[in-house]
């Protein structure tokens, strides 16, 4: 385990800093107005957000370089945003429009960006754990090894660390040498359920202990400390083939999806929830260091806010898609002969006599 | 044109394609150094090595996943399910993933990845280890299933399937490995989504695929002494599904038996049914029959598993009955 406090500012450029958080304004301001699109109606189904997740989301992603792939969860919006997608072509997907990232046939849970190498966020918990591990076996079967080799990053929810698939993975990839590091975002809510009453080892980052693979619980609130441990087990993937858990430790803001109003937080929960928020937190800790003042940090949320509007006019502007282009995207060979009849259509021609 | 065994085409395809492409690799439980519960992957181990075929541990939902995430960075696995009952472990994968990657991610991610697995009952397996669960599969869209019954097939289907863009579960039968074919020489792809004729008739059309399709041939053979000329129809692909060869063959007999060793309701041959009575509804001169397995979990005692499976005996007799029906 590290202990995050006292991470030392002044090591650090302060460019990148102010990008840090120039990233988790963006992230803040896009679910806070994902929120508000859902609540009128313009995003269907499910939305889960990366409120108080921020610093977690931006330190991960930091931590990878371009040729690096991601495997996320249905809690992805800020992984996409962090991957360098459009903000615009996220909230189109969300709108369910053309100009979406997966046409808007992914939605929220779905976001795929094989240009960032962001290779989907999963609807099902734990859906993406055998993929990720898969996506590592492709890259140490393709031969590539050493500093500059890329390696693959699995994302998971503290919950997801009881299912079977979350096991097996970790064991073929201990097994076979893969370069995957496993993070489990452990916002300490499984939906509405505490990680101690749904893991008998509620230390989660030990739980690859039985495959050694070797564990490591970091903040998640603190940007730095969540980089650093994903940089170092990242390079570990690269170089060594040795996968790595990571366990980050944060706060989710609000319920489990937009719909969700959390009513099993208690009152001491909620005031935590604003104590640990880790936007106002990591401001702080800026403008104490001298890299960041009121103004410039004002300036920060005034763009974020700017370009978030941007997305939902573009994703308003954005059309829906065609029906006709319904059966595009289910077989990359469509075979002969496939039923392309709409319910209700007749199946075959010639019935009759 | 060589005769070999239906095992030996699936063993010699997987040979080809693996000297071929350098992306294929084989991964499954016990196919390397046990050279496979069914021998299919015997000596490939030997002559490939490790790279390139995989022992898995058992592991059904990772091994499976595994495979689905290669495919998606380019590679092509050909998996081996040591029988369909086991790809129940891996169903999420299967279903939730390898089916709808290409579309969530609106065409970004391609499967090409191949699942190869037998089914089939009459080995004494008693009830978890003899089922035929392809309509499971064959239900959803994303998936294609392919159920070689020939010997040629074996090769041009599975050919077609590994190099083939989507994922495929390929259905295998273990009552069919040890049968013998002719099999085309070189190069033989076959067309994935056509149905076969593979005894044309003019009075009955039997439609089967996998095993069955092997018993309504035999049944169809024996028949012709009869004077009864019926025509078979081989399924090879239940998804994408040949309804324009099965409606035609109905329209030009006028009446239909299916023969499916899966259980009967919900099974294969409802979709048949179905199609059937939509595609040739004015020119059936009786009702459609099926011949489909018992309703139980298969038995061990021998006497009982005969009972519950289809075999010739059943399809004459429905043959007959359908044919005396106006």
């Amino acid at each position: 385990m590290t202990d995050p406090a006292g991470t030392d500012m002044t090591r650090e450029d302060p460019a990148i800093l102010r990008e840090y958080y120039r990233q988790m304004a963006l992230i803040r301001a896009f679910e806070l107005r994902a929120a508000e699109m859902y609540s009128r109606a313009r995003i269907g189904g499910y939305c889960h957000l990366n409120l108080g997740e921020e610093a977690t989301v931006t330190g991960l992603t930091a931590a990878l370089k371009p040729e690096d792939y991601l495997f996320a969860t249905y809690r992805e919006h800020g992984y996409a945003l962090a991957r360098g997608a459009d903000p615009g072509r996220v909230m189109a997907e969300l709108f369910g429009r053309t100009d979406g990232l997966s046409g808007g046939r992914g939605g929220s849970m779905h976001l795929f960006d094989r240009e960032n190498r962001l290779l989907g966020g999963y609807g099902i918990v734990g859906g993406q754990i055998p993929l990720a591990t898969g996506a590592a076996f492709a890259l140490a079967y393709k031969g590539e090894r050493g500093p500059d080799a890329p390696a693959v990053m699995c994302l998971l929810g503290d919950g997801t660390t009881n299912i079977g698939a979350f096991h097996e993975s970790l064991n073929l990839a201990a097994l076979w040498h893969l370069p995957v590091v496993y993070v489990i975002v452990n916002n300490q809510l499984g939906m509405g359920t505490p990680v101690e009453a749904a893991s008998a080892e509620p230390d989660l980052w030990k739980r690859g202990c039985a495959y050694r693979i070797p564990g490591q619980r970091v903040d998640g609130n603190d940007v730095l400390a969540v980089r650093d441990a994903a940089r170092a087990a990242l390079d570990r993937a690269r170089t060594q083939r040795r996968p790595a858990l990571l366990e980050t430790v944060s706060y989710r803001l609000r319920g489990h999806s937009v719909v969700d109003p959390a009513r099993y937080r208690t009152a001491e929960d909620t005031e935590r929830v604003r104590r640990e928020d880790p936007l106002p937190a990591f401001r702080g800790h800026l403008i104490a260091a001298g890299v960041l003042d009121d103004e410039a940090a004002a300036r920060i949320g005034a763009e974020a806010d700017k370009a978030v509007a941007a997305a939902v006019d573009f994703a308003d502007a954005s059309p829906a898609p065609g029906v006709s282009a319904l059966f595009d995207c289910v077989y990359a060979s469509p075979p002969p002969g496939m039923y392309r009849g709409l319910p209700g259509d007749p199946v075959t021609g010639g019935g009759q006599a | 044109m060589t005769v070999l065994s239906y095992r030996q085409a699936l063993h010699d395809t997987l040979r080809a394609e693996l000297q071929r492409d350098e992306n294929v690799f084989l991964i499954g439980e016990e196919i390397g150094v046990f050279e496979g519960s069914y021998k299919i992957t015997a000596g490939l181990l030997a002559e490939f090595g490790p790279h390139r075929v995989w022992d898995a541990p058992i592991a059904e939902e990772g091994f499976t996943g595994v495979a689905i995430g290669a495919a998606m960075m380019g590679l092509r696995p050909v998996v081996e399910i040591m029988t369909i009952n086991f790809s129940l472990l891996a169903i999420d994968q299967i279903v939730n993933n390898a089916a709808k990657l290409r579309s969530v991610s609106g065409g970004q991610v391609s499967v090409p990845l191949v699942i190869r697995t037998p089914g089939g009952g009459g080995q004494q397996l008693s009830a978890t280890h003899s089922q035929n669960l392809e309509a499971w599969y064959a239900h959803v869209p994303g998936l294609k299933v392919l159920a070689p019954a020939t010997c040629a097939d074996a090769k041009g289907l599975l050919t077609a399937a590994i190099r083939d863009d989507d994922p495929v579960l390929m259905l295998e039968n273990l009552a069919l490995y040890n049968t013998k074919g002719e099999v085309p020489d070189g190069e033989h792809v076959a067309e994935i989504g056509r149905a076969a004729v593979l005894k044309p008739g003019r009075d009955i059309t039997i439609i089967g695929y996998s095993r069955a399709a092997i018993v309504a041939l035999d049944v169809a053979r024996k028949l012709e002494g009869d004077g009864i000329s019926a025509e078979v129809v081989d399924l090879r692909s239940l998804r994408p599904l040949d309804r324009d060869t099965i409606c035609a063959s109905v329209r030009k007999t006028s009446r239909a038996v299916i023969v499916e060793d899966d259980w009967l309701s919900y099974g294969t041959g409802a979709e048949l049914a179905a199609t059937i009575q939509e595609g040739a509804f004015d020119y059936l001169d009786a009702p459609v029959r099926r011949v489909a397995a018992a309703e139980v979990p298969l038995p061990y005692a021998k006497p009982l598993e005969i009972a519950a499976l289809p075999d010739a005996g059943a399809v004459t007799r429905v043959v007959r009955e359908t044919l005396r029906g106006h």
